[in-house]
């Protein structure tokens, strides 16, 4: 008996067609780009354009990650258009690493990155499970197989994002059981690159260390992409989102006076980026909170629940030395 | 009068089908993934119908989104016990429900000897019938 005498429900292949799509099951199910010949089918089919578009309007800056984001973006379309010609197109290899400084918007862009390979069906479920250290590396022996794999079954089908990536190998302790997780995350991926999506994330000198003493690690992942620090206006423009976001907004001189406190926060040490603005809106928005609970008489409208006001924000420690 | 040929377990669902493909089964994972059951691997050598409890290998899985590791897993699974039953169950932890909705066999022994019937007498003649599978006669580790 060779193929099966009744439909079992839920089954989607035929034996025999399931020995042909096994090679690429991420290809697999009813995908709209199924018969495209040209970009701008696949484009239709995937939708990946409305991401893009939406990682340019709401991210600030990182010129080169979005180029490179792009770049990843045309080649997933091309490798789809040459499968739906018959041409050999081996899966690439997307493991990234995102290198940066604190606040330079790496776990944005990986959420991002998970929706655009969902929608250019390179993951199936476009998922993402961010971890750090505790959740791989086990307490005691043979604690961390276990760990990691649970991890990485959790991460199938969509992205596994390691933040703060080269706290896993610890020089210093020879006996430390990172290097186990560090095993087990290879095997992995270089196994079962259709499954999942890998990627590392952390301070740029501190990667840098992290893959000079694991070189397997290096050469297993494609894509080393460099987040920026922002400029001022950069920044500038960033708190203007932020605050756009919570239905606030900067009251007359508010943003001027922002700027300038910009410029001294700048100068001050562990600056870390977008978080540093949204760390001062917040101080602002309590400054506004009291400023306004202390007129206690005072009918309030929207205008001024929603207004930042110069005197906020002139209020900080900063101006104060 | 032979129903079943080869002695063939017929334990939980698809078992008078043929066996399940990879493919196949990854269907049926989704499908109980889309419920949110959670799934577990199981194996025995001693497939009495009435040994409800096989071994477990590894923990039940919750919280997956994608069928991938869990075939990984089946897959270790024969591995390791080539010649044991592997069954996988999905269990629904609704309250009110809380038991198992699926299961179904992935892997089986090269050669099913099957069960025989033993029939023991009691007092007044009567004959108590039960089932007895020749496989167990063997301890176990041996048995298939």
């Amino acid at each position: 008996m060779s193929s099966p005498l009744h439909a079992i429900p839920g089954s989607t292949l035929a034996p025999s067609a399931a020995g042909a799509g096994a090679g690429l099951p991420a290809m697999s199910g009813t995908d709209p780009a199924a018969g495209a010949r040209s970009v701008a089918e696949v484009l239709a089919g995937s939708q990946v354009e409305a991401v893009l578009q939406e990682l340019d309007t709401d991210l600030v800056g990182l010129k080169p990650v979005k180029a490179r984001i792009r770049d990843i973006a045309a080649l997933l379309v091309i490798d789809k258009l040459r499968l739906n010609l018959g041409l050999a197109s081996q899966s690439p290899s997307l493991h990234m690493c995102f290198s940066g400084n604190p606040g330079t918007g790496k776990t944005t862009v990986a959420l991002r990155m998970a929706q655009i390979l969902h929608r250019l069906s390179f993951v199936r479920k476009g998922h993402l499970v961010s971890v750090t250290r505790d959740d791989l590396v086990g307490q005691y022996i043979g604690h961390t197989a276990p760990k990691t794999k649970e991890v990485l079954k959790r991460a199938m089908g969509g992205v596994l994002f390691i933040d703060e990536a080269y706290y896993l190998y610890r020089p210093e302790n020879e006996r430390d059981y990172g290097q186990e997780a560090i095993e087990i995350l290879l095997q992995v991926m270089e196994n079962q690159r259709d499954d999942l999506v890998v990627i590392l994330a952390g301070y740029k000198d501190r990667m840098d260390t992290f893959f000079q003493s694991n070189p397997g690690m290096s050469s297993r992942i494609a894509h080393h992409l460099d987040f920026p620090d922002y400029a001022a206006p950069e920044l500038q423009q960033i708190a203007g989102q932020m605050l756009a976001q919570q239905n606030y907004r900067f009251g007359e001189g508010a943003a001027e006076a922002f700027e300038r406190y910009l410029q001294l926060r700048l100068q001050q040490p562990n600056f870390a980026n977008a978080r540093s603005v949204r760390n001062a809106l917040d101080r602002a928005r309590l400054r506004q909170a009291s400023r306004l609970f202390a007129d206690r008489e005072r009918q309030l409208s929207a205008d001024d629940l929603s207004t930042i006001a110069a005197s906020d924000i002139l209020a900080s420690r900063l101006f104060q030395a | 009068m032979m129903t079943n040929h080869g002695n063939r377990l017929t334990q939980g669902q698809f078992s008078y089908l043929p066996d399940l493909t990879d493919s196949q089964i990854t269907a049926q994972i989704e499908f109980a993934l889309s419920k949110s059951w959670a799934i577990g691997v199981e194996y025995t050598d001693d497939p009495h119908p009435r040994n409800t409890y096989w071994e477990m290998y590894g923990n039940p899985m919750f919280d997956l989104k994608d069928p991938a590791g869990i075939l990984k897993e089946i897959n270790a699974c024969r591995k390791t016990f080539p010649n044991h039953y592997v069954r996988v169950t999905a269990f629904d932890s609704t309250q009110g429900v809380e038991s198992v909705r699926m299961s179904y066999i992935v892997n089986r022994p090269k050669n099913e000897p099957g069960f025989g019937l033993a029939r023991q007498e009691i007092g007044g003649r009567q004959i108590q019938y039960t089932v007895h599978s020749y496989a167990t006669d063997k301890p176990e580790g041996e048995r298939y």
